[in-house]
């Protein structure tokens, strides 16, 4: 919003110089209250997560304290120990590294195809298609938690990785996001490849897919994080939580049994958002780029 | 270059005599017959994800409407009910006040989503130094486990807890027990699902705002609309697609909320903050009538596509498409 004054600024900058200086100064002043702000809302909105933090580390009998404290009388890593004693949250990490992993494996090769099949060929009903493609995106997960039950009692599935990886492969968003992308592929590209003689198969994996593998990456960035946090889903079809839950599932047996345990709580929440946080962190330009040209990935 | 590898590849005899000019010349009728060999490759590379969607998706939207017209237990065998399901839950208090709670909350939670993200977004302008950073601090709560999130927020709302000990320290006055009272608990949940949710929102708005062509506020701007009017007239219009676009998504998705209710309060105090999905998972997964939840899942499906059938038709009033 303070853009736009400054830019026409050089027009009127020299009777401005006249001016009361007064004016001049506010004109100064006000954008670094504006940032102080800003920052103090940053702060605010990180909070919970700094006290989150802190908490982690604080003796059990020092958790509650009036004025709240940021730092314990005692820097407590036992708290970790303690919790990852208590559950394995290890295993819950792997366990969810690999359902995650091939998850989004199988994500991006039928994303792949399909976007492709939905962009860069030419076929009867194809657009019907992608419509009824687009029109799954409306159907919520969570209304389909039942009759996938169902059917995953059907095939002896209940209580298995499958049952968390299979299901929700096939999302629509994958095909979405690798067509838009294909769509922007100049169509020089494959009659080069046809003139040299590389069939339909060969274009694809040679030429077309290399050149999309930054929207691939976005594609398992966002697959894998949703994934990762699924929990509805898990908490349905998944008994043996010790042996074959995740993250999500584990914190959350793990406060249903120890739930009064602030300390160790704590502690087991930094270890569940730690690997989610370090992908951000990592993959930051990803994900910013897959959100805004799609407006919904991993939602 | 990944570019160069087919013509690595050995070339059928033919195909190099054809010099590349000739090739664009000849044209018209050459590609027309790679295009009608196209038509089998096409079906093809959309199959398995098309077949997964028809058995992952399609299914168990037919699955679920069959499911809602039995008694169907969790285990052994179902039998034929017809319309009973669906009587007895437009007859059942609660699920009627487990669709206001939800309606309420989308109620409350939608707008708030909506403003936090704009504001912020407009706020964040390329000018604001380490705008990068402000938009991935604000985006974590968006990446991290929601069970996570929830549990840390369960730790603030506890009585003594953080904003508890802040508000006594600091005025001596004790906060309510923001999930233990019934007029609060709702509240409590919207505030902390905005605080997870809206970075969704203010990224995309954020990148939306980013494309609006400088020189349409720059003239503005000489013609002396200030910054407020360039923001409310010029901008919102264009972005109106992106906010559209956000609108529908976070309507959807908030019609499901879950994770919020069942780790924070469980539905209570009685059943003031339980939801459809809460509601669904309970029948279905505590007391094992997956009939019940079927038919819930199903009524919720129905209002999910009426909000956003409503959506589509009322955006002609207030989107603009052409820029």
């Amino acid at each position: 919003m303070l853009e736009t004054t400054s830019r026409i600024r050089p027009l009127t900058a020299r009777p401005r110089g006249s001016r009361a200086p007064g004016r001049r100064r506010t004109a100064k002043i006000r954008p670094a209250i504006g940032y102080a702000i800003l920052c103090l809302i940053a702060l605010l909105f990180l909070s919970p997560l700094i006290y989150m933090f802190a908490t982690s580390f604080k003796p059990p009998a020092e958790i509650f304290s009036v004025p709240p404290k940021l730092f314990g009388s005692e820097f407590r890593w036992q708290n970790y120990h303690e919790a990852l004693n208590y559950m394995p949250f290890l295993r819950f990490m792997g366990n969810g590294l690999l359902v995650s992993a091939a998850g989004t494996a199988l994500t991006l090769v039928v994303s792949a195809f399909s976007g492709y099949a939905f962009s860069r060929q030419r076929w009867r009903g194809r657009n019907l298609v992608f419509m009824v493609f687009l029109a799954t995106l409306m159907i919520p997960q969570e209304v389909l938690i039942v009759p996938m039950f169902v059917m995953m009692q059907k095939v002896g599935w209940v209580n298995t990785f499958q049952a968390l990886i299979v299901p929700w492969a096939f999302t629509a968003f994958g095909a979405f996001l690798l067509r838009q992308f294909f769509l922007g592929v100049p169509q020089e590209l494959d009659d080069a490849a046809r003139v040299d003689g590389a069939g339909t198969l060969r274009t694809f994996l040679l030429v077309m897919l290399p050149l999309a593998r930054p929207t691939m990456a976005v594609l398992a960035v966002f697959s894998f994080i949703s994934y990762w946090n699924s929990f509805l889903w898990p908490l349905v079809v998944i008994n043996d939580v010790n042996n074959l839950g995740t993250i999500p599932l584990g914190l959350q047996m793990f406060f249903g049994q120890q739930g009064n345990q602030w300390h160790l709580v704590m502690a087991a929440s930094v270890i569940s958002m730690a690997p989610t946080l370090l992908l951000l962190i990592l993959l930051q330009k990803h994900l910013v780029k897959g959100i805004v040209t799609s407006g919904f990935g991993g939602r | 270059m990944t570019l160069l590898k087919p013509a690595k590849a050995p070339l059928p005899e033919g195909a190099a005599t054809i010099p590349p000019g000739k090739a664009k010349t000849k044209g018209k009728a050459e590609r027309d017959a790679q295009l009608g060999r196209r038509t089998m490759w096409g079906p093809a590379f959309a199959l398995p994800h098309g077949l997964g969607l028809a058995i992952f998706t399609l299914l168990p939207i037919v699955v679920s409407l069959i499911i809602s017209l039995f008694r169907w237990p969790l285990l052994g065998t179902p039998s034929f009910l017809g319309l009973g399901n669906y009587q007895r839950l437009f007859s059942d208090p609660i699920f009627g006040q487990v669709v206001v709670n939800t309606v309420l909350f989308v109620v409350l939670y939608v707008p708030l989503n909506l403003v936090v993200s704009l504001g912020l977004a407009a706020w964040l302008t390329p000018r604001i130094k380490g705008r990068h950073i402000f938009r991935v601090i604000f985006f974590i709560p968006s990446i991290t486990p929601v069970v996570a999130n929830v549990v840390v927020w369960r730790m603030l709302y506890q009585p003594g807890g953080f904003i508890d000990g802040t508000l006594q320290s600091t005025t001596g006055i004790s906060a309510p027990n923001f999930l233990g009272d019934e007029h609060w608990a709702m509240m409590a949940i919207v505030v902390m699902s905005v605080w997870q949710g809206f970075g969704y929102n203010m990224l995309v708005f954020s990148a939306a705002l980013d494309a609006v062509p400088e020189n349409l506020t720059e003239a503005a701007a000489i013609d002396g609309a200030n910054a407020w009017t360039i923001f409310w007239r010029i901008k919102l219009k264009l972005i109106s697609p992106s906010i559209f676009f956000g609108t529908m998504m976070t309507l959807i998705t908030s019609f499901q909320v879950f994770a919020q209710p069942f780790i924070l309060t469980k539905g209570g105090p009685g059943s003031s903050t339980s939801t459809i999905v809460l509601y669904i998972y309970n029948q279905g997964f505590q007391f094992h009538q997956l009939g019940l939840a079927s038919a819930a899942a199903w009524i919720l499906f129905v209002i999910i596509l009426g909000v956003t059938a409503v959506q589509f038709l009322g955006q002609k009033k207030w989107v603009h498409y052409d820029a």
